[in-house]
């Protein structure tokens, strides 16, 4: 071979190679197109145009982002303790972690609704589910603060939760995993699932008022998995919708045993006729349960727990006209309902196809009692009865649609890992996008409203690998937001997000942002431990409890100097942050506390309890650098030994008592 | 007197009336951390605004707190304002010119004596600081400005008359002007008749 036959030769197969390499197709980096950047771009000092509640997951909280930024704004405690802002620790906050089987301080919180009024967002009220241990919360949109939390009883695993009517009428919490019902007969072997075990689907009435929930009705039905729900609205309001799993009724496997059917169902409920059935005292009073409520209290700044012990059920069965099932192709996941609320989506998690079912013809197949028999006693409508069609070969795997307003749909597919558009009317796809990888919930502004802006749409991903920087073997989750603007969805932005985000929902920001409140007013605070200024400052003895009344403000804790507390005695650090001014907290920590901090907003009293476990002198300050003299915002409260007779003594500024200083 | 001129009169005696009401005096501050400013304002009779903030921040420099019982000026300043108010429309209805020559000296002098008094004060605050204070920048002080903008450390202090104060110098522009033109009138009506004569 002589030296140029064998460069020619080279250079061929280099060239051959980089073909080779070319035919392979581009990864996710090439996705983002020019002027992404432009879009998400919020200045400095300018305001995000929507308010986006992303919920936590396994955190057990809910985190607020900026729209397009995707900055973090805030994360709101709910469901788990939160030692950054004391939620949980204080006495005060405490009982909103109260449950029947006592103080439980984490779960799992899966869905995000924004309270309604005429089918859209008014802004008032976020409402949260607590997976594990099944409640509802409802956060104040003044405070962006957990006002109120209900536990549910008949209940586990509160997943097709917290969705709500077009009025916020009515949360409904659909239990996960069917149960014996609450109480002794619930002592039963695990292999009489079909016999023993029931599906409950809880109705909480919402004040219009002030928000406060109460547990309304629950109806009974045959025991299956429900995983979502969605009310109806327009011309389907009235109704509700919740997609079941494992109608095959199995106990063990599920992963199996609960993917046989080739059609599982949706569950049509007919909420006005329950309210019917209702005041016609055809429910069944269930009374030696247990079940939380806990409110918060913006005045008192002080939560409270109540037991509620009775309910009242509606057997579905035994109920005409309140239930029926529509068939929907493998264990359906979301079941969504489009703005007009004709159109309902149902996503059956294992099926080839989306079915979209009319709400008219639905109603036309109960008049003219188009079913196919009964399941548990509840008639099935013909699934061609209920259908308006298919849309077919769209993804794998689809789990959420949302809608953009322009009569399309958006379905989240997670084996395919991708988000798809697709007609209402026509049922023909008309785009797909990748997402960064394997998306559950996806998100519109106003997508499960009369009204979506469709803007964007974000994909809350489950896995997300190579796009952040490494971060050893746990990676925090993904949100993407694309702009559905155009007629292609354009990716603009990855964010990370805390815990695990399920559903999320968008509020533009005017709706929300003036209402805020910006201080507590020191002369509303009806505490019983509040110290309105210094002169309310004080320590007091009551048996083996220490009391101190402190007061903060910049930049000093009044007293300051405290003697006298003894080995054995049970301190109350009873705070008043005094200041009025916004923005201005101030915290609480004391050395060796087996509890958390404090953070005290300008108004509020907080309470932290302490247990000294010593003699000694112990210092307390400010964790909050509140101002220049921040590192001065501190105090010392000694322990002595109860034999010493120490004299309880408080100052601030001068030295008590006078003769024993140096 | 002219028909004109007695109009204003009584209209700025009326004026005045709302004075006791309102705001008659701003001041402004703005710092990095207060980009929503805070505000001072002061009436006839008290102290508006965000007086406690104001109050809190100062006592890093060490300035005493503001408290409307420590001005004696609140006490007296509405009942000065409403025997202007009164003698505005006396006079007016009296028709007396050299009675409102005399008004208008006292207005004059009121002003003046008004703006002393709150340069005073604005002095003292400025300069009777607590030696004990956290913050000491020797040489500094803090008095906001009589009228306009200084920077006082971290804060731009901005002070202007609120529309109290506007109204009430309109009052004394247009008290000028009648006491102008009634002296001119009177003197061409006192050459006329000494002409006549
Ligand atoms: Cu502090």
């Amino acid at each position: 071979m002589t030296f140029t036959k064998y460069i020619l030769t080279s250079l061929m197969a280099s060239a051959m190679l980089s073909t080779f390499h070319a035919c392979k197709p581009k990864g996710a980096g090439s996705a983002v197109s020019g002027d992404a950047a432009e879009k998400v771009y919020v200045a400095p000092g300018k305001y995000d145009e929507f308010y986006n509640f992303v919920s936590g997951g396994f955190s057990g909280q809910l985190s607020v982002y900026g729209l397009p930024s995707g900055r973090l704004l805030r994360v709101i405690p709910v469901f788990s303790l939160d030692p950054e802002k004391g939620w949980g620790f204080s006495e005060e906050t405490k009982p909103m972690l109260e449950t029947s089987h006592g103080n439980v301080p984490w779960d799992d919180l899966h869905h995000v609704q924004l309270s309604k009024t005429d089918g859209n967002y008014d802004g008032r009220w976020v409402f949260v589910n607590a997976n594990n241990t099944p409640r509802i919360a409802r956060i104040d949109l003044t405070t962006f603060r957990t006002a109120e939390v209900l536990e549910l009883p008949n209940s586990g695993g509160n997943h097709s939760s917290p969705y709500i009517t077009e009025n916020t009428e009515y949360v409904v919490a659909g239990t996960r995993f069917s149960v014996p019902l609450d109480g002794e007969s619930g002592d039963v072997p695990i292999n009489t699932f079909k016999k023993n075990f029931r599906g409950t689907l809880s109705f909480v009435s919402v004040s219009k008022d002030n928000g406060n929930m109460e547990l309304a009705f629950q109806i009974e039905t045959p025991g299956v998995n429900y995983d979502l729900s969605r009310a109806g609205k327009g011309t389907s309001h009235g109704w509700f919708f919740f997609s079941t799993y494992n109608t095959e009724q199995a106990n063990t496997l599920l992963e199996v045993n609960a993917s046989k059917n080739d059609k599982d169902f949706i569950l049509a409920v007919n909420w006005k006729k329950a309210e019917e059935y209702l005041k016609a005292g055809r429910g069944r009073k269930v009374t030696g349960l247990k079940y939380a409520h806990n409110t918060y209290d913006e005045k008192s700044h002080t939560a409270k727990t109540t037991f509620n012990t009775e309910t009242v059920v509606l057997k579905a069965e035994e109920l005409e006209g309140l239930c029926y099932y529509i068939p929907c192709p493998k264990s359906p996941h979301g079941v969504d309902v489009d703005p007009t609320g004709e159109y309902i989506v149902g996503s059956g998690k294992l099926a080839a196809v989306i079915p979209v079912f009319s709400f008219a013809k639905m109603q036309k197949a109960i008049q003219e009692k188009q079913f196919e028999g009964k399941f548990g006693g509840i008639p099935i409508i013909k699934y061609e009865s209920a259908l308006y069609g298919e849309v077919q070969k769209p993804g794998l795997g689809p789990l959420h649609t949302e809608f953009d307003g322009k009569g399309n749909a958006i379905t989240s597919f997670f084996v395919s890992s991708e988000l798809v558009k697709w007609n209402i009317k026509d049922l023909k796809v008309l785009d797909r996008t990748p997402t960064f990888y394997s998306t559950g919930h996806l998100m519109i502004p106003g997508g499960d409203t009369k009204n979506p802006d469709g803007k964007y749409v974000i994909a809350y991903n489950k896995i997300t690998k190579d796009r952040f920087l490494p971060t050893g073997p746990e990676l925090a989750q993904s949100a993407q937001l694309f702009d559905i603007s155009g007629d292609k969805m354009q990716l603009l932005l990855d964010f990370p997000t805390i815990g695990e985000p399920h559903y999320a929902q968008a509020i533009k920001a005017e709706k929300v942002k003036d209402k805020s409140v910006k201080i507590f007013k020191i002369e509303e605070n009806t505490s019983p431990y509040v110290a309105k200024g210094d002169k309310d400052a004080r320590v007091e003895r009551k048996g083996n409890q220490i009391h101190v009344y402190l007061t903060s403000i910049r930049s000093h804790f009044m007293p300051d100097n405290i003697e006298g507390v003894q080995l054995g005695d049970e301190v109350y650090f009873h705070v008043t942050n005094i200041e009025q001014d916004w923005d201005m907290p101030h915290g609480f920590a004391v050395k060796g506390a087996k509890n958390g901090e404090l953070l005290i907003m300008p108004g509020e009293t907080q309470t932290l309890k302490w247990i000294p476990d010593r003699v000694g002198v112990f210092p307390f300050y400010c964790t909050d650098f509140c101002s220049a003299l921040h590192q001065e915002m501190q105090g010392y409260i000694r322990i002595s030994k109860k034999e010493n007779n120490v004299p309880l003594i408080y100052s601030l500024g001068t030295n008590q008592p006078q003769e024993k200083t140096n | 007197m002219s028909a004109v001129h007695r109009i204003l009169l009584i209209l700025s005696g009326l004026a005045l009336v709302a004075v006791i009401f309102l705001p008659i005096w701003r001041i402004e501050l703005d710092a990095a951390q207060y980009p929503e400013g805070l505000e001072l304002q002061i009436y006839s009779n008290k102290l508006a605004g965000q007086v406690d903030i104001i109050n809190g921040l100062n006592h890093y420099i060490g300035m005493k707190t503001l408290h409307a019982e420590d001005f004696i000026e609140f006490t007296v300043l509405p009942y000065i304002i409403l025997f202007f108010a009164l003698a505005f429309l006396f006079i007016g209805l009296l028709r007396n010119r050299k009675l409102l020559y005399g008004l208008f000296f006292c207005f004059l002098l009121f002003g003046i004596a008004a703006l002393v008094d709150f340069y005073i004060w604005e002095y003292n605050y400025g300069h009777q600081l607590d030696p004990n204070a956290p913050i000491k920048v020797p040489g500094m002080s803090y008095q906001p400005p009589l009228i306009g903008y200084k920077q006082l450390l971290n804060f731009g202090a901005y002070s202007i008359p609120d529309i109290g104060g506007w109204i009430f110098i309109l009052c004394g522009i247009i008290l000028a002007y009648c006491t102008v033109r009634e002296w001119q009138n009177n003197k061409t009506l006192k050459l006329k008749s000494y002409e006549k004569l």
